[in-house]
């Protein structure tokens, strides 16, 4: 049995959720086996897990993230359904949580792995490392196994519909910390789920020069993203730096627009699967890592790049 | 307060990486190692501030071999009183949370601290394993923390937000961007750190549940393609039509 636990930020199951289902299911598949998922706390239309594979769903009541409390409830959950096998998403829960899944199941754990498990002869998994550097092969060889999937990797896929949400007789224990305050954007897809990202350093020069990024976000319906320096003087908020001590993403598209693209910015990003470099230094080493590479004054590129799009649109 | 601050060894940031053994180890000629950076600028730092502010004693840890001495002298030199090496050659996630779990149930720590995760295996879990080995709440990606007597209050990274949440000690928490700023350690620092103490401890057995089998590099990425600065309709037609992105 494979037990995948499904986050729920804000009561919500988003596209993360579903990415883990759907790589849970499949690796039920590998192993013969079903998969159940599980969610935590007061979830909007849980049911839903059941299109991406799960065989049902188990709600279990909660208070504010703690991983210790869910911890112990996803472990709780494996145990009750005889999951050896447990799968969450590389998110923010998913940091906080898979280390202590691990050590309550007696488990073997892998994060962020990026490939489906090889049960051809044990059980392993691919993982990114030194940052995108290198991809590291683990093996698992403990009978029970946990893994976190990085995020934008498996695709959510359809295959089934809603099933029913039992209650699974699961007590939370008592929590030892207090949620007092959860604050997120609102209106925009978070960095971390996008899959169109424009991403503006320190060749805008000036936080008044926004306004044409954003434009360029708005007709794209991407999240806009910044390098660190510019978070750093406060140009741009904090949430919006990407790189190694940034957020670390991989969306389909990024636009790097006046960064010079330095290897701690490039750690965050080059795992997107396109990258567009708009810069006015021909030597700019981002132009490595991308895959169209536009030399030019960002002031008339953006733009113009906006109107196309705008046409494209049309 | 006790704290309690683990710090690891990484390669520099711009390492180039290779592999030695058929793939299966880490090349580490010529590599430049450093403390990991989340580790030193933002845990250690947060630490040595609550210290300086409310008192009590500063304890850095680290698992693996002599030659790691290098990196706590350099925790010394920031301002940490003193230090515990286990003596070990490394190892998985779980071996060295069970080394750090081992000495901290011994040392009663109000807090222990971790940086977000390390730059080389990027794998964020020590700190939430030792949490569950000491029975512990534990706060991840800690980007500010407030403390009064023996309560915290602690922002952390959520996706495209921050959540704010409040625990009593003793707990564990991880470090990210903006929980401290980062400490050059000075002469007098450096000077003091050589007399400072560092114990040197034996590790504990651990039956070792994951283990890395190969490496690879990732797939070379094809050579930029180049377009002209007025042709952004072409541009948006490859976007289109070639990479599929839009
Ligand atoms: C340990 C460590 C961790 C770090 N972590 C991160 C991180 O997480 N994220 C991060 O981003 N950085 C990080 N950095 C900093 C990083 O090394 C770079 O300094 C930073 O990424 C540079 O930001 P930038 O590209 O915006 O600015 P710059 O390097 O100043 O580049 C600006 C670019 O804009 C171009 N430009 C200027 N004007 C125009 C114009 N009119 N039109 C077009 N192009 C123009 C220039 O040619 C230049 O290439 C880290 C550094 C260290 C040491």
């Amino acid at each position: 049995m494979v037990l995948i636990y499904a986050s729920s930020p804000e009561g919500q199951l988003k596209k993360t959720a579903f990415e883990a289902v759907t790589y849970g299911y499949k690796v039920a598949q590998s192993l013969g086996a079903e998969a159940v998922a599980l969610t935590i706390g007061n979830v909007d239309n849980a049911g839903v897990l059941g299109q991406y594979g799960a065989s049902k769903v188990i709600n279990v009541p909660a208070g504010g993230f703690d991983s210790g409390v869910y911890a112990n409830i996803i472990a709780q959950a494996a145990e009750k359904t005889g999951a050896n096998v447990v799968v969450m998403a590389d998110d923010s829960t998913g940091k906080s949580l898979l280390g202590r899944v691990a050590v309550r199941m007696d488990a073997g754990s892998v994060s962020g792995v990026k490939s489906l498990p090889d049960t051809a002869n044990g059980f392993s998994v691919e993982k990114n490392v030194f940052s995108g550097k290198a991809i590291a092969s683990y093996n698992i060889s403990s009978a029970n196994k946990v893994v976190s999937v990085t995020g934008n990797t498996f695709p959510p896929e359809v295959v089934g519909a809603d099933v029913a949400v039992e209650d699974g007789g699961i007590t939370a224990p008592e929590s030892r910390i207090t949620v007092k305050e959860v604050s997120t954007v609102k209106g925009t897809v978070p960095l971390p789920e996008a899959e169109l990202v424009v991403s503006a350093g320190r060749g805008v020069k000036d936080p008044g020069n926004w306004g044409i990024i954003e434009e360029l976000a708005d007709i794209l319906g991407a999240t806009t993203a910044c390098s660190r320096p510019v978070a750093d003087v406060g140009w741009r908020p904090h949430h919006e730096h990407v790189g190694q001590t940034g957020v670390a993403i991989r969306p389909n598209l990024y636009i790097a627009i006046g960064i010079s693209g330095a290897i701690q910015h490039l750690a965050g990003v080059n795992q997107s699967k396109t990258i567009v470099v708009i810069n006015k230094d021909p030597e700019a080493p981002f132009f490595k890592a991308a895959d169209y590479g536009i030399v030019g004054d960002l002031f008339e590129v953006v733009p113009r790049l906006t109107e196309a799009i705008k046409k494209h649109k049309g | 307060m006790k704290l309690l601050v683990c710090v690891s060894k990484t390669p520099d940031t711009t390492t180039k990486i290779a592999f030695t053994g058929d793939n299966t180890a880490l090349d580490t000629q010529g590599v430049q190692y450093i403390m990991n950076p989340y580790d030193e600028w933002y845990a250690l730092v947060r630490a040595l501030e609550l210290k300086e502010a409310a008192g009590g004693t500063v304890t850095i840890i680290n698992v693996g071999a002599a030659s790691n001495d290098t990196v706590i002298r350099k925790g010394l030199a920031i301002g940490a009183d003193d230090a515990i090496r286990v003596d070990a050659e490394g190892g998985s996630a779980y071996f060295v949370a069970k080394q750090i779990a081992e000495q901290a149930k011994a040392g009663g720590y109000d807090m222990v601290f971790f940086g977000k995760e390390t730059i080389d295996y990027n794998g964020s879990q020590i700190g939430s394993m030792v949490a569950e080995m000491l029975d512990m709440p534990f706060v991840s990606y800690a980007t500010k923390m407030d403390v009064s007597g023996n309560t915290a209050t602690i922002s952390r990274d959520i996706e495209g937000g921050q959540e704010v949440v409040e625990l009593s000690t003793p707990f564990a928490l991880s470090a990210a961007k903006g929980l401290a700023e980062q400490r050059i350690p000075n002469m007098r620092g450096i000077m003091m750190a050589k007399r400072k103490p560092l114990n040197v401890v034996p590790a504990v057995a651990v039956d070792e549940k994951v283990s890395i089998v190969s490496y690879a590099l990732p797939p070379a990425k094809s050579d930029c393609r180049y377009i002209d600065a007025e042709s952004m309709d072409e541009l948006v037609e490859l976007l289109h039509s070639e990479a599929k992105v839009i």
